[in-house]
């Protein structure tokens, strides 16, 4: 099997991590080789993050490459468009329906791009998604993020139950239930 | 054998408890700070956060000395904290096994220099693994002990932020309990003045020799034979570049970087017709590998700065362009200080009083930037207080009265004490603000000494910062709420205008703190709302200004701080219970 390349992006605190954590875990119940690479430190306040996720028989670069990714899964808009060059022609594309102004557009220095989804539709297969609305519809704005893993999960060759076994091992205990929901929430989007 | 998906972090402080480690110390900084958060984990090993990397090196040396095996880790501007008493224990050697981990960060994620600590390996004189994945982590740990104890030296293990921060496959092994060795009092190897410290400089000189020798035939360093077209020495995450970029180049992998195996480089490089040396960062390889006369490519070819990857190798060897879509322009995304973050109050004053401050390394950092735009230098760990003091050294008190310095309580308590303790020495004048959040928070939350908890969890005594400073001679200490705006402003002028050292605690605990549960919510009234901006200013990621010029502000992500609100005039914010 050929190295498979995704990639997390979105803005720092935004849960990104948890994300690649329960895809690693799946990855990994799967018997696959897998590198993740992450950010940590000062990047991850309020800046653009991103997770790097390559598996298959036997990874070496734990980093992907432009035009590599064979997925591309962008927790706001901006970083959709920012990183998007990184996917395959192919490629798929899932992206958040939200909005979030960097600093450089709330002090006005530069303008939030008009028209982001219609744009990359044109080039990619975009499924988009405004999990915050549908993780409010749960009553925990916080799960927007697993509703995102479910949608993720549609497209990708590993067995739901899967999915569902490492969501129940990774998130807190007391919120399993919430997460298991939301999971189901974004695989039936 | 149970395998795992591990962080390189991880996987090292896996190998330390599989080594037998009893003694672990360290002070946070990225892309260290989870090794010492996963040695906490193993009940069998004594991890603490120490005040600065000097005091965590001298901790695990003093653990080492007594017999145990011990881990030191830090960040590589860290590691220069700690280049005192690494270069001296380098002339001592060790009873236990002693384990240094520097963690470089070429790409400058989270850091305020790229330097190679590799370099600072070579000049202390000590040998440097260099790990290219998770599972090899916890190996080259094991691996850096057995050294470690054979050759009588401190061992550095190298890691970079893409090693560090990337997770792997790691297989599990037992922990190996390591019968305590003798301590005996022994001068001529432990108390370094002159005459003793000659003799072992001759004795580091000969370990270098021993273990270059021996490096030839040591399994850590590997060859790849392949096409013998292209040849190539590398070690650490460049090697995964270099197999996905050259699958058939032969491959001379180096796992100890230093001091090199010259027998086994002169042997690998006859056989291939074009030698490159692929090493990010310095060109410490390559150099001593010219220095004997073997012809090879490196930096004539590839960058000094920042992170390598597959597709610039490929560029540069192999001379392929790999074509992609040119990346969309957009608007930068730079970090910026979170919703709720209490620093964004103490530099809305500060900015709003048009002060310069001389600032230091944390999330405050970010006060340097729009719209804050407060600090205007930043150096390293407690600079900013000794920076101040030399500012009104060479200019005079008048000069600094409108200058401050800015410094966290963590950051304060790693090296600006004895900044604070010089200012009063040599008769200064000026302000220096901690901005005491409670926690070391750039890098997650870890406890110090001013907390009140250890890294294991404990309750311990909490250093009192006012009596801390009065201590130090600094008359002037006055603590202030950092969202109490109106009180904060009125002090900071009364302080800077103060002919004497002074010092405002300007407090409240980071606002990702687990413990610190907001149940308020800012919420915009727009009929109210005179479309002035003044609430925009000091730049909070919850608040945006809609078409019509009126503000709306995003309730996921506010967390009720009531800056915004303080700032109104025209009570458009209002700051509700939850």
């Amino acid at each position: 099997m050929e190295t498979k390349s995704i990639m997390i992006v979105g803005v720092g605190g935004q849960g990104t991590l948890l994300t690649s954590r329960i895809l690693g875990g799946v990855i990994t119940s799967a018997g696959y080789d897998v590198k993740l690479s992450e950010v940590h430190g000062m990047a991850q306040r309020g800046g653009s993050v991103v997770t790097f996720v390559r598996y298959g028989e036997k990874v070496y670069e734990p980093i992907v490459e432009e035009g590599c990714a064979d997925v591309l899964i962008a927790f706001e808009r901006l970083e959709a468009l920012r990183y998007a060059h990184f996917l395959k022609k192919d490629g798929v594309l899932i992206v958040n329906d939200q909005r979030i102004d960097p600093m450089t557009v709330v002090t006005g220095a530069a303008e939030y791009p008009e028209n982001i989804l219609e744009d990359l539709s044109k080039k990619y297969k975009v499924m988009s998604v405004d999990a915050m609305a549908e993780a409010k519809k749960l009553g925990n704005a916080k799960v927007f993020n697993t509703i995102i893993v479910g949608i993720a999960a549609k497209h990708m060759d590993f067995a739901k139950e899967d999915w569902i076994n490492v969501i129940e091992k990774t998130v807190p205990q007391k919120t399993i239930d919430i997460n298991k929901a939301a999971f189901e929430a974004g695989y039936a989007l | 054998m149970e395998k795992k998906i591990m962080l390189g972090n991880e996987a090292i402080a896996r190998g330390a408890y599989e080594a037998g480690v009893k003694v672990s110390s360290a002070y946070p900084g990225t892309p260290s700070t989870e090794i010492s958060e996963n040695i906490v984990k193993y009940p069998e090993i004594y991890a603490e956060w120490s005040p600065n990397e000097k005091v965590a090196m001298e901790v695990a040396i003093g653990a080492s000395m007594s017999g145990v095996r011990a881990i030191a880790s830090m960040k590589m501007v860290g590691v220069n904290v700690a280049a005192d008493p690494l270069f001296t224990v380098s002339y001592i050697g060790v009873n236990g096994g002693l384990v240094l981990v520097a963690a470089d960060d070429p790409g400058l994620y989270s850091s305020q220099n790229e330097q190679d600590s590799r370099c600072v390996a070579r000049v202390a004189q000590i040998p440097v693994l260099e790990p290219a994945d998770s599972a090899e982590a916890k190996e080259y740990t094991k691996a850096a002990f057995e050294i470690s104890e054979k050759y009588d030296c401190p061992v550095m293990i190298r890691t970079t932020t893409r090693l560090a921060h990337s997770q792997g496959v790691v297989e599990l092994n037992d922990r190996v309990e390591i019968e305590d060795k003798v301590y005996e009092r022994n001068i001529r190897k432990n108390v370094m003045m002159p005459a003793n410290a000659k003799l072992r400089h001759v004795v580091v000189e000969k370990r270098l020799k021993d273990l270059a020798e021996d490096a030839c035939t040591m399994p850590i360093n590997t060859v790849e034979m392949k096409d013998t077209k292209i040849g190539v020495i590398t070690s650490g995450i460049p090697y995964q570049y270099v197999k996905e970029a050259l699958p058939n180049a032969s491959v001379l992998k180096l796992g100890l970087v230093h001091p090199l195996p010259k027998k086994l480089i002169e042997e690998f490089a006859s056989k291939v017709d074009t030698l490159y040396v692929v090493e990010e960062l310095e060109p410490l390889i390559e150099e001593q590998v010219k220095s004997w006369g073997i012809k090879c490519h490196g930096k004539d070819i590839l960058t000094l700065q920042g992170e390598y990857s597959a597709n610039m190798l490929r560029k540069a060897i192999l001379n392929e362009e790999v074509k992609t879509e040119e990346p969309a322009q957009v608007p930068a995304r730079p970090p910026i200080l979170c919703p709720g973050c209490p620093h964004r109050s103490t530099f809305t004053v500060l900015k709003e009083l048009n002060l310069h401050a001389a600032g230091d390394i944390g999330c405050y950092t970010l006060g340097a930037v729009a719209p804050l735009n407060v600090i205007d230098t930043t150096v390293c760990m407690g600079s900013s207080i000794s920076t101040l003091h030399g500012m009104e050294k060479a200019k005079g008190k008048e000069y600094i009265k409108d200058w401050v310095a800015v410094i966290g309580d963590s950051t304060f308590l790693h090296t600006g004490i004895n900044s604070l303790l010089n200012m009063v020495y040599n008769k200064s004048t000026g302000t220096v603000i901690i901005v005491d959040n409670s926690t070391t928070g750039m890098t997650g939350h870890q406890d110090h000494a001013a907390t009140g908890k250890t890294l294991k969890g404990e309750a311990t005594y909490a250093v009192d910062l006012i009596d801390l400073c009065h201590a130090l001679g600094v008359e002037y200490v006055t603590v202030v709420n950092a969202f109490d705006t109106e009180t904060l402003k009125k002090t900071v002028k009364e302080e800077v205008a103060r002919d004497a050292v002074s010092v405002i605690i300007s407090q409240a605990p980071c606002a990702l703190l687990k413990t610190n549960v907001s149940h308020k919510k800012c919420v915009a009234i727009p009929d109210k709302c005179k479309k002035c901006g003044i609430c925009l200013k000091p730049g909070c990621p919850a608040i945006t200004k809609k078409a019509d010029g009126t503000i709306a502000i995003d309730d996921t992500m506010c967390n009720g701080c009531g800056l915004c609100a303080s700032r109104c005039k025209f009570g458009a914010i209002e700051t509700v219970e939850v």
